[in-house]
C-alpha cells in the first residue's frame, strides 16, 4: 500500500515514467521498512513468534489506517503506464500490461535468489535464520542483517503494490490487507520458508481462484482461498514442499 | 602478559549463578584445556570469552584488550574463534558454503583461497564433499568442518568445546592430533573436556572446573600423573 501510494505519487506529481517510479517506490519503502523494524520488531528480539506475528498484523493495520489521515481513504486512479496494446501468443491474448507485471516478476525473482544463494549477504541471511548463534560466531552482525532483511522484503512489497496500482488502475489504503492474507495462504499452501513452494503456492491459488470465479460465481473466489488454507493445516501444516521438521511462522 | 586473561568472571542465568569468579590465563602458542564434570560450567566459561554470554563482573583481557561484554561478532574480529559444543554446523548449507562463512569478517580473497586449501589439506575428506550438505556428513565429518570453518577466520585463540563428543576412539585419536597439529602451526589452544585423558595428554597446562570455580590447576603431565585427578576423572 505505502509502496503503490509512492510510486503513484512519483508517477503523478514526479511526473516519472514507470520504471524510474517504481525504483522510486521500492528505495524508499525499504528504508520505511528498516525504520518499522527498529520500532516495532528489534525489542522483540527474545519474544515468542507469536508476538512477532501479532505485530506484524498490529503494524499493518497501523500503517493501513494512519496514511488514511494523508492520503484519504478514497480511492486513487491510477494512470496509465503502459501503451495499450496486446499481443496475441498462440492464441492468449497478453496485454502490455500484464507483460510488463511478469517481466518485473520475473527479474525480482531472479534477483532474489542470486542475493540469497549466492552474495555474502544472502549466505549470511541464511545462516542466521538457521542458527542466529553460531551465525554470530562467524562475525554476522545478526540486528544488521535482519534489518537487510526487511529492507530486501519491502522493496519487494513496494514493487508488489505499484504493479497492483497498473494492473486494477486504483489504489486505496486498504488495498494491501487481502493480498497479505492471499499470500500467507500461498506461502503455507507450499510451505513456510520455501521460496519456489511460495511462488508455486501462489500460481495454484490464483489458478484456484480463477476456476472457481470462472465455474461457480466470483463472489466465492475469496471462500476457496480461505477453503484451501485449512484444509492445507488440517491435512499437510508443512505444506506442499514441506518435510515434516521444525515449526516455523 | 598473558595472550588471553580472565579474571575473576561471574556468569548468571537469570538467577542461576553458574561461573562464580573464575580467574585463568593462556600464554601464547600454549594448549590450555579446561576439564570438569557435566554441568561444572566449561561451556559458559568459553561462550563467555567468545562474547555469546555477558559477565556480570569480572574483566577479559585478550591482547591488552577488555573484551568482556563485547559481542560475539566482534570479538572474532579480535582473533578468537569458536568451535561451539555439538559443532552447530550450517546443516541446510553446503561444505563450502559453511567453510566460506567462517571466512565472513575477511575480504581478502585470495588469502581465503590459500586458506580453503590449507582446510583441505588438513581435511582431505571435506574436500571430496565440498559440494555435499553439511548435515548430510557424519559426526567426525561434521566436527572436522566445524574446526576447518573455525580456522577460516584465522584465529590467534581457538576455542575448542568437546571435539571428542560422540566420537570413535579411533577418530577421537585423529582429532586430537589434528588439534595438537594446529597448535604447532602457531594457534593458541583453548580446549574444554570431559575426556580429560586425550585432552591432559595433548595440553601444557589445565584447570579442572568444578560446579563454576576453578579448583586445582597447573601442569598438565603432573596432573595427569597426580592421584586425586586420576581417581576423579580419568577413571582410576
Ligand atoms: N541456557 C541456560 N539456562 C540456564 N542454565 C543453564 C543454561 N546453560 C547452562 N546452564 C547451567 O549452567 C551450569 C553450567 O553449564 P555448562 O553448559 O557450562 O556446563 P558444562 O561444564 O559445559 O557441561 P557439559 O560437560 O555437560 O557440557 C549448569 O548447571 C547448567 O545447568
Ligand atoms: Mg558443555
Amino acid at each position: 500500500m505505502v509502496g503503490a501510494y509512492i510510486g503513484f505519487a512519483a508517477v503523478t506529481i514526479g511526473g516519472l515514467p514507470i520504471f524510474p517510479a517504481l525504483l522510486v517506490s521500492m528505495a524508499l519503502t525499504a528504508c520505511l521498512g528498516m525504520l518499522v523494524e527498529r520500532i516495532a520488531y528489534k525489542p522483540l528480539r527474545h519474544a515468542p513468534r507469536i508476538s512477532l506475528l501479532i505485530t506484524a498484523i498490529g503494524v499493518s493495520f497501523f500503517l493501513e489506517y494512519a496514511s488514511m489521515y494523508f492520503v484519504t481513504p478514497t480511492p486513487r486512479t491510477f494512470p496509465e503506464v503502459m501503451p495499450n496494446i496486446s499481443f496475441n501468443v498462440g492464441g492468449f491474448i497478453i496485454n502490455g500490461q500484464q507483460l510488463l507485471i511478469l517481466g518485473i516478476t520475473i527479474v525480482l525473482m531472479a534477483l532474489l535468489t542470486y542475493i540469497v544463494q549466492k552474495t555474502k549477504l544472502g549466505k549470511a541471511m541464511r545462516a542466521a535464520s538457521f542458527d542466529t548463534e553460531t551465525a554470530q560466531l562467524m562475525g554476522v552482525d545478526s540486528d544488521k542483517i535482519i534489518s537487510m532483511t526487511f529492507c530486501i522484503g519491502s522493496a519487494l512489497a513496494a514493487a508488489a503494490g505499484v504493479l497492483v496500482g497498473v494492473y486494477y488502475n486504483t489504489i486505496d489504503p486498504l488495498m494491501g490487507i487481502m493480498p497479505g492474507v492471499k499470500a500467507f495462504v500461498a506461502a503455507v499452501l507450499g510451505g513456510i520458508g520455501i521460496l519456489p513452494g511460495a511462488v508455486v503456492g501462489g500460481i495454484l491459488l490464483g489458478v484456484v481462484e480463477a476456476l472457481v470465479a470462472g465455474f461457480l460465481s466470483s463472489t466465492f473466489r475469496d471462500a476457496a482461498a480461505f477453503a484451501i488454507l485449512i484444509l492445507v493445516l488440517l491435512f499437510k501444516p508443512t505444506g506442499l514442499f514441506g518435510k515434516n521438521t521444525n515449526e516455523k511462522v | 602478559m598473558a595472550m588471553l586473561e580472565v579474571k575473576d568472571i561471574n556468569v548468571y542465568y537469570g538467577a542461576i549463578h553458574a561461573i562464580k569468579g573464575i580467574s585463568l590465563a593462556v600464554e601464547e602458542g600454549e594448549i590450555v584445556t579446561l576439564i570438569g564434570a557435566n554441568g561444572a560450567g566449561k561451556s559458559t566459561t568459553l561462550r563467555t570469552i567468545s562474547g555469546l554470554l555477558k559477565p556480570k563482573t569480572g574483566a577479559i583481557n585478550f591482547l591488552g584488550n577488555n573484551i568482556a561484554g563485547m559481542p560475539a561478532h566482534k570479538i572474532v574480529r579480535e582473533g578468537i574463534s569458536q568451535v561451539p559444543e555439538g559443532r552447530r554446523i550450517f546443516a541446510e548449507m553446503t561444505v563450502q558454503e559453511n567453510l566460506e562463512l567462517g571466512a565472513f569478517t575477511r575480504n581478502d580473497t585470495a588469502e581465503i583461497q590459500n586458506d580453503f586449501k590449507m582446510v583441505f589439506k588438513r581435511f582431505p575428506r571435506l574436500e571430496e564433499r565440498k559440494f555435499q550438505l553439511a548435515g548430510t556428513l557424519s559426526g567426525g565429518e561434521q566436527q572436522m568442518l566445524a574446526m576447518g570453518r573455525a580456522l577460516m577466520s584465522r584465529p590467534k585463540l581457538l576455542l575448542l568445546d568437546e571435539p571428542s563428543m560422540g566420537l570413535a576412539p579411533l577418530l577421537i585419536k585423529e582429532i586430537f592430533n589434528i588439534i595438537a597439529d594446529i597448535n604447532k602451526t602457531g594457534t593458541t589452544v583453548l580446549l574444554v573436556e570431559q575426556n580429560a585423558n586425550m585432552a591432559l595428554s595433548i595440553a601444557n597446562r589445565a584447570y579442572v572446573l568444578e560446579t563454576g570455580r576453578i579448583t586445582i590447576s597447573g601442569d598438565a603431565k603432573e596432573l595427569a600423573a597426580s592421584e586425586d585427578i586420576r581417581k576423579a576423572y580419568l577413571g582410576g
